[in-house]
């Protein structure tokens, strides 16, 4: 290998080829000559760049004080409104014939009706809703300028791994631990359910549950990934955390309530049933819908209400006028899901897009600040 | 490429090294078996980087050999961490070319990140871990198995003095502890290159000793290639094979110190002579019989009689005449002569040379 004195080769890619490198030297270290054979190294340990990421992230995640603090507040946010809401699920247990299904997913969206704070009613689901964006951003604020103000961030990316590798691994690992946290809150409040209340799950009805679980992932994630971009965006970890804290606050807590405040002035909405006060609601409906917060309520609220067969205001009059005449009825899983596909199309849709700029903005960084 | 045989057989050879100690040659076979000239594991050939219209480096020629430490020098901003990274792949050349361990860095990162060892500048280390944590990490990352890691990563606490206080979250490292504990980071992949940026900067001096006389092993007995960066002048020239000057993303002279100083040192040689002297008028004396050596370009006296005249000698090829020149002065004045030595060159010197000819733009005669 006689190379020194040959210039380098000039295609790029291509490994210097050269031809007098004496076939010895190939026998002896087989590794050597080519990188991309696979050493004994690579092959007793199979895993992935991210996934070795994602392990780690997840890991440190479990140990980790806001876990339990997120744990605490999702814990509450699942446990007030179902304490409050107590003795009206019993009523309502007692009034309903046996056998009939959608009470039991009812735990999470019955709430008291004597209660509401900001016009969000004291339900599980409202309550999730609003806490649940902290799970998300609180596990992705910091990922990378977090790393990037401890020094890791160099010395990681000098790791045999790809850039990519860092921030898909740390997503990954939000993800699984916010889907840890879920189930331990839909969980908590099934057992409830089953145990206090004597409230057994139709089997369509653990369906419905399982869907919601995963639309609730989702909706968290789409969090997630907006707190991975502010990461990626701001260097310093305190400005993400104040910017997500911000933007919680104006779209779960104070979105609906400031949307409609605005709209009020702009397309006001009369109690006639006429085609203009409908074009209002109309408009109404597609700003709202703007809000993940809205995406996700009126999914939940169709999956976990099987009688639901609207997600919002019909689009026509004549609509509107069937769906008060219609006569209630319990839609199957299918139907359900049917009304609700655009949306959960939409939040998988804002959180991919929400992920490919964090990811587009990270593989551009540089190293160094 | 000299790193001898298979992969596991040099594992085995470079843990025995820890309990057997220094026994350098044996731990590879001859080099030149297969070729005389091996290939050089750090290449570049007009390396460039431009950020806008800065270019931060500047067509950059740079070969490290194997079992070498090459010694990058420059101030803050010269180009020099650009520099790694481009031979790490976490930067992709404007223009130009890099081979590292054979293999372009921006094509095929990977396989050269798994076989270079990387100290950052500033190293960082998860504070809520501890020592060994953090460097089992990095074991994973390098897919390294369990039981292998957990061998590799007590040999490289033990080899940079971290093994007492491994299991200690890193919070409460002092900086030099972390640098320490960036260059075990850096060894338990074992790599067959080490790019160190800054290794000593944090570290006590007897600490440094310490470093570089392990890096000094690595080299000797794994024939290891080494690139550092450094701004500390006397820790590169006591420990570097070859030095590169870098200014303003150029190498405005790369070589050996005797190189270093024939090329920058404008032919002057420097001698030292120690004189026992009890008055003003032996001094005096002293002065004067220096003087009269021919080629004594210039002449400083010690600050108080006693002590070490500099002596610079131009041209620098008549060192040793001078030398002599003061031992028959001394003995025919009888003056009481105490010592007489040649001072090799101080980087120092040499740096702020070939720093002072960059700027007056003399760079490309340098080169």
């Amino acid at each position: 290998m006689t190379a020194d004195s040959t210039p380098l080769p000039s295609t790029p890619g291509v490994v210097d080829p050269s031809p007098e490198a004496p076939a010895p030297e190939v026998a002896r270290r087989p590794r050597r000559t080519d990188g991309a054979i696979p050493s004994r190294r690579e092959r007793s340990v199979p895993h992935a760049g991210w996934m070795v990421v994602a392990g780690k992230e997840f890991a440190d995640h479990l140990l980790s004080a806001r876990f339990f603090v997120l744990l605490a507040i999702l814990g509450l946010a699942g446990g007030i409104p179902i304490f409050l809401a107590t003795e009206q699920i019993r009523n309502l247990a007692s009034q309903l014939p046996p056998g009939i299904s959608g009470l039991f997913v009812g735990l999470f969206i019955i709430g008291p009706s004597d209660v509401s704070i900001f016009n969000i009613d004291v339900t599980v689901q409202s309550f999730i809703t609003l806490a649940a964006p902290l799970l998300g951003l609180a596990f992705a604020f910091d990922a990378i300028n977090g790393e990037r103000a401890q020094g890791t961030l160099p010395r990681l990316l000098s790791q045999p791994i790809h850039r990519d590798d860092v921030i898909n691994g740390k997503f990954a690992a939000g993800l699984a631990i916010i889907a840890f946290v879920l189930a331990v809150v839909v969980l908590v409040i099934s057992a409830f359910g089953i145990l206090r209340l004597g409230i057994a799950p139709t089997a369509s009805e653990v369906l419905r549950l399982i869907i919601w679980y995963a639309v609730t992932i989702l909706y968290v994630g789409l969090w997630l990934s907006f707190g991975l971009l502010l990461s990626i965006l701001f260097r310093r970890a305190s400005t993400s955390a104040l910017v997500g804290f911000g933007v919680w606050l104006v779209v779960a807590v104070f979105g609906q309530f400031l949307v409609r405040f605005v709209l009020a002035f702009l397309v006001p909405v009369t109690n006639q049933l006429t085609t203009d006060n409908l074009q209002a609601v109309q408009t109404q409906t597609f700003i709202l819908r703007l809000l993940p917060t809205t995406l996700y309520n009126e999914v939940s609220r169709v999956l976990l209400n099987p009688t639901a067969t609207y997600a919002a205001t019909p689009p026509t009059i004549g609509q509107n006028v069937q769906v008060s005449q219609q006569i209630g009825s319990v839609l199957s899983i299918d139907q359900s899901f049917i009304i609700i596909w655009p949306q959960i199309a939409t939040l998988l849709a804002i959180m991919v897009v929400m992920f490919a700029i964090a990811y587009v903005r990270f593989m551009r960084q540089e190293v160094r600040a | 490429m000299t790193a001898p045989s298979t992969r596991p057989t040099r594992k085995k050879v470079g843990r025995q090294r820890a309990a057997v100690g220094a026994e350098p040659g044996t731990a590879r076979p001859a080099r030149g078996e297969a070729d005389d000239r091996p290939r050089a594991p750090i290449r570049t050939r007009g390396l460039t980087k431009a950020y806008g219209d800065l270019l931060a480096v500047d067509h950059l020629d740079l070969e490290v050999q194997a079992g070498e430490i090459f010694g990058l020098l420059g101030q803050n901003g010269a180009g020099k961490t650009t520099t790694i990274l481009m031979l790490l792949g976490l930067t992709e050349p404007t223009e130009g070319q890099a081979r590292v361990v054979g293999l372009d860095p921006a094509r095929r990162p990977l396989e050269v990140k798994r076989r270079v060892g990387y100290l950052p500048d500033a190293v960082g280390f998860y504070a809520d871990l501890s020592g060994r944590d953090n460097l089992r990490y990095t074991a994973r990352l390098n897919r390294i198995p369990r039981d292998e890691a957990e061998e590799a990563i007590d040999q490289a606490l033990e080899q940079v003095g971290l093994a007492h206080r491994a299991d200690d979250e890193t919070e409460q490292y002092s900086r030099g502890m972390l640098q320490r504990l960036g260059i075990a980071d850096a060894l338990i992949k074992d790599p067959d290159v080490l790019i160190l940026d800054e290794p000593t900067t944090a570290i006590d001096p007897l600490g440094v000793t310490e470093i570089l006389d392990l890096l000094r092993s690595l080299v000797e007995e794994r024939q290891m290639a080494i690139l550092l960066s450094s701004h500390l002048l006397n820790q590169v020239q006591s420990v570097c094979d070859r030095i590169g000057i870098f200014a303003a993303g150029r190498l405005i002279g790369q070589g050996s110190m005797a190189d270093l100083a024939h090329r920058f040192g404008e032919d002057i040689a420097h001698v030292e002579a120690e004189f026992q002297t009890s008055d003003d008028a032996e001094v005096a004396r002293v002065r004067e019989v220096l003087g009269a050596i021919p080629s004594v370009a210039s002449l400083k006296a010690p600050h108080r009689g006693n002590g070490a005249w500099s002596i610079a000698v131009k041209p620098a090829a008549d060192e040793t005449r001078v030398r002599r020149s003061i031992l028959a002065a001394a003995a025919s004045t009888g003056l009481d002569l105490t010592s007489v030595r040649a001072v090799a060159p101080s980087l120092e010197e040499i740096y702020r040379r070939a720093v002072e000819r960059a700027a007056h733009g003399h760079a490309r005669d340098v080169r």
